[in-house]
């Protein structure tokens, strides 16, 4: 039988797509590497040398086209965000192991692209979250604020002979620093000002990770408009999160966080936009993306104010996974005709 | 005319295409020379096939009837030239099926003489009733040119509806087609005649032109033919495909959403191609069934792409020939535009009523088709959805074939644009998965149907044969029953039956007895004729008895 398909050219495809998110990721990268390291870097090849074998490998065993499957990019795209989202001094083992289990666990035992239900790169991370709570939680400071810039050869050296110079480089990040001042009864304007945390903070949030957000906002933004993303799920994420840390900020600023330090300190930005927007594991009607976002939004919040991490971007995005086929299946649009006229 | 500023109500999703309309919009309208064999398919339309009432070997004239209409959703094919018809048979007609029709074909004589009608056109058709001007309109053979081919006559009958507004659809959004474009630019005139007669066949209390803004010259054009009058409204829509779609029209004129699986008929509008106005002109005020059409033949693989004026019937090679189109370039033919037409295999299928454009690729062009990759629920079809269906649902339960499921997700509401296929980045055939998942209910619920009534005969005969088997043991029963009694018994059964039937027969009588019998109430002389009588008959029936 002929088939009857719309014969009109199309560039749409899914390498298209994300080999745009890849674009949309360089300015915030590119921040990052250049104020915390080559190590970045490091890791994302790391990643990616990684995700290739990983799915390459599977795909044999599956039975499935490796080059073609490949080719489509989301694999790629699954180990850069996951190594933007560990620490770029983080033992190599780490980022080898977490990419590994998100090409496998999170993708491939669910059969591939478009099949998975959590997102991959949020397993990986939360997994070794868990596991390697050390490893995980050992962050460098921005370069300004270090008396010696760490070279090429210390950076490997950190990633790859775990222990070597880790003193020289180790710190916290912003979001990290305030709650564990906190929890030892040091409230926030203490801690900004304090002698040991308080030049991690910037004019808008961390030194450092301020740049680096508005690097990936800016990404971002070159997504919406270019209609690769849909606005809803940044658009209500952001929105939640700003509200939410407004309305305590308010009430009581010595115990709540800044809503700018919110968004600009800590993966709010890399979240909104790259990860909270990967369709597959996303709510998918528009109504639905809204209610998706605000989920997010309000665990991210939730985790970062009152749970045990200080960044709860990841467990938000894989708890609110969970809800997108039910928050599917009520949010259906109108169609038309069955609405009023 | 107020055309300066009408609201444009904006419908969901939609597309903008490359339109790929001025290759053909070049040069006037060319008539076609008449072919040598005009192959006229029975069913040209939507609902039941003509039946023929012509026979192999009959000369037939130009306009003259060849087969009738087989009831209310049917109309007549006519004759396009004068000529015999040489056989009756199943050919190839464009269809996306690709399978051969039933049809007419006749061997023209070349001479294309007319046949003279009784029905003379009339310049003032005032005068005629809404079903006189339909029952011409149906014996004209018209259908909506547009491409759908619903009977027209069908489509003027209010059916008790008040209807407010007569939408004439000029939009023509698909990419490529540009037959009525040409049409309103040359006879705009018979196009605003047209639809005033549809006017009247329907009492509408308006009427409305829906015309995509980048028809500049038949937007001009058909302004001049309406000149003073306020009732007529031409509203320019966007460029924006499906602008052209009944539904997406009607609510971007009027705000209004016909109702998913029911008609525009039931919110006061009916929409009517601009092309079946000119035939409707035609037919009512010359008399003239519809015997052509414009016809876009275009694409990369026609030299010279154009509109032409075509006889139906035509064999489509003809066109091609006439366009001087080398057959050994031509990649792939289609019928109707790029978005919603259908390959057609065998080009030596005929012209027929909705054969709007001839889409001829060349084979350069021919792009080797993508495989599918998974879905990865972007919803990219879901923004551009013009139902506002989502389209990666309505895909997941097509390919697991969860028909409830397909149909909770309003399934049918879907008008298989192909806005979807278009912007899918892993190249998913969306719209052939909803017509396989279409077909399939379809058929599941034909099988059903069929097997409902299959299992209501079965449980009728199990019933039937179980009774006949308790009738036949009670029967039995009885027999043995009297068979067992003694003989000398003081009352024969058999009498006693028989005494019992006649008691109940009289009894029946006397029951069912209504007036009273003529035997009743008589008077002394009655009574004395009848023993008279008796006797007599008494005394024959011995006579009888005795030789």
């Amino acid at each position: 039988m002929t088939t009857n398909t719309p014969q009109v050219p199309s560039s749409a495809s899914v390498s298209n797509l994300m080999l745009h998110v890849g674009y949309a990721l360089v300015p915030g990268t590119l921040a990052y590497i250049w104020l915390f390291g080559i190590g970045v870097l490091v890791q994302i090849l790391l990643a990616c040398v990684t995700a290739v074998i990983t799915e390459g490998l599977i795909l044999i065993l599956r039975k499935r086209p490796v080059a073609q499957t490949l080719a489509d990019g989301s694999a790629l795209l699954t180990a850069v965000l996951l190594a933007l989202a560990i620490s770029p001094i983080a033992p190599w083992w780490i980022i080898v192991l977490g990419t590994a289990f998100a090409i496998i666990f999170g993708k491939q035992l669910y059969g591939g692209i478009g099949y998975n239900p959590f997102n991959p790169a949020m397993l990986g991370y939360v997994m070794l979250l868990i596991s390697f709570p050390l490893e995980m939680t050992n962050w460098p400071a921005a370069f300004s604020l270090l008396e010696q810039t760490p070279t090429f050869q210390t950076s490997l050296d950190v990633i790859f002979n775990a222990g070597l110079g880790i003193d020289t480089v180790s710190g916290a990040t912003p979001l990290d620093a305030i709650k564990t001042q906190l929890a030892q009864g040091l409230d926030i304007p203490a801690t900004l000002i304090s002698p040991s945390y308080g030049e991690l903070f910037g004019t808008l949030a961390g030194v450092g990770w301020e740049v680096v957000s508005i690097g990936f906002l800016l990404g971002g933004i070159y997504l919406l408009f270019t209609g690769r993303i849909a606005w809803q799920i940044p658009a209500a994420m952001l929105g939640s999160i700003a509200v939410l840390s407004s309305v305590f900020y308010l009430i009581d600023s010595t115990q709540y966080i800044s809503p700018l330090l919110h968004l600009f300190g800590g993966a709010s930005m890399l979240g909104a936009f790259f990860i909270a927007t990967d369709p597959v594991s996303a709510a998918t009607t528009p109504r639905g993306r809204i209610y998706y976002g605000i989920g997010i939004g309000i665990f991210t919040f939730v985790i970062r104010t009152w749970g045990g991490y200080p960044e709860g971007l990841a467990f938000a995005v894989l708890l609110m996974n969970m809800a997108a086929p039910t928050i599917d299946h009520y949010t259906r649009p109108t169609v038309f005709g069955q609405g009023k006229s | 005319m107020t055309t300066a500023s009408h609201k444009i109500f904006s419908f969901h999703g939609g597309l903008y295409l490359d339109e790929h309309k001025s290759i053909s919009t070049s040069k006037r309208i060319e008539s076609a020379p008449i072919p040598a064999m005009l192959v006229l398919p029975l069913s040209q339309h939507i609902g039941a096939a003509a039946k023929p009432c012509v026979a192999i070997g009959d000369s037939v004239l130009k306009g003259q009837l060849i087969a009738k209409a087989d009831g209310r959703v049917s109309v007549p094919v006519h004759a396009s030239s004068s000529g015999k018809v040489i056989a009756i048979e199943k050919r190839h007609v464009p269809h996306p099926s690709q399978l051969k029709a039933e049809c007419i074909v006749i061997e023209t004589d070349g001479r294309d003489t007319a046949i003279e009608t009784e029905q003379k056109g009339l310049a003032n058709y005032h005068s005629l009733s809404t079903d006189e001007l339909r029952q011409r309109i149906h014996d004209a053979g018209i259908v909506g040119l547009g491409g759908a081919g619903f009977p027209s006559h069908v489509k003027l009958k209010p059916n008790g509806h008040h209807i407010e507004t007569l939408i004439l659809n000029a939009a023509e959004c698909e990419p490529y087609i540009s037959c009525d474009d040409m049409l309103m630019r040359e006879q705009a005139p018979a196009i605003i005649s047209g639809l005033r007669i549809m006017q009247q066949a329907l009492h509408a209390k308006n009427c409305m032109i829906g015309i995509e803004d980048n028809k500049v010259e038949a937007y001009a054009a058909l302004q001049e033919a309406i000149g003073d009058s306020d009732d007529i409204e031409i509203v320019r829509v966007p460029t924006r495909y499906p602008a052209g779609g009944e539904r997406q029209l009607i609510y971007s004129l009027t705000g209004k959403q016909a109702p998913s699986q029911g008609r525009p008929l039931e919110i006061g509008i009916v929409c009517h191609n601009v092309g079946t106005a000119a035939a409707v002109h035609n037919a009512i005020t010359k008399g003239e069934p519809l015997l052509s059409r414009i016809v876009t033949l275009t694409g990369s693989g026609i030299p010279q792409p154009r509109n032409m004026h075509v006889l139906l019937g035509t064999p489509i090679d003809d066109l091609l020939e006439h366009c001087r189109t080398h057959k050994e370039n031509i990649g792939r033919t289609m019928i109707g535009g790029p978005m919603m037409g259908y390959i057609l295999d065998s080009t030596t299928a005929p012209v027929t009523k909705t054969t709007n454009c001839v889409l001829v690729t060349h084979q350069r062009d021919i792009k080797k088709p993508e495989t599918a990759l998974p879905c990865i629920r972007c919803g990219e079809c879901a923004d551009v959805c013009p139902v506002n269906l989502l389209p990666q649902q309505l895909y997941w339960y097509a390919r697991s074939q969860e028909f409830d499921h397909i149909q909770d997700y309003n399934l049918f509401d879907c008008i298989e644009c192909g806005c979807c296929d278009v912007v899918c980045p892993s190249r998913i055939p969306l719209v052939q998965y909803f017509r396989f998942a279409k077909t399939t209910i379809w058929q599941q619920e034909r099988n059903k149907e069929k097997s409902d009534k299959a299992r209501n005969r079965h449980e009728l005969r199990l019933e039937r044969l179980e009774r006949e088997k308790r009738e036949k043991r009670e029967r039995h029963n009885r027999k043995k029953a009297a068979l067992k009694k003694e003989p000398d018994q003081k009352e024969d059964p058999k009498k006693a039956a028989i005494l019992a039937a006649m008691k109940r027969v009289k009894e029946k009588q006397v029951a069912t007895h209504v007036s009273p019998s003529n035997t009743e109430n008589l008077n002394a002389e009655q009574q004395s004729k009848i023993d008279e009588a008796d006797a007599r008959r008494a005394e024959q029936h011995k006579d009888k008895n005795g030789s």
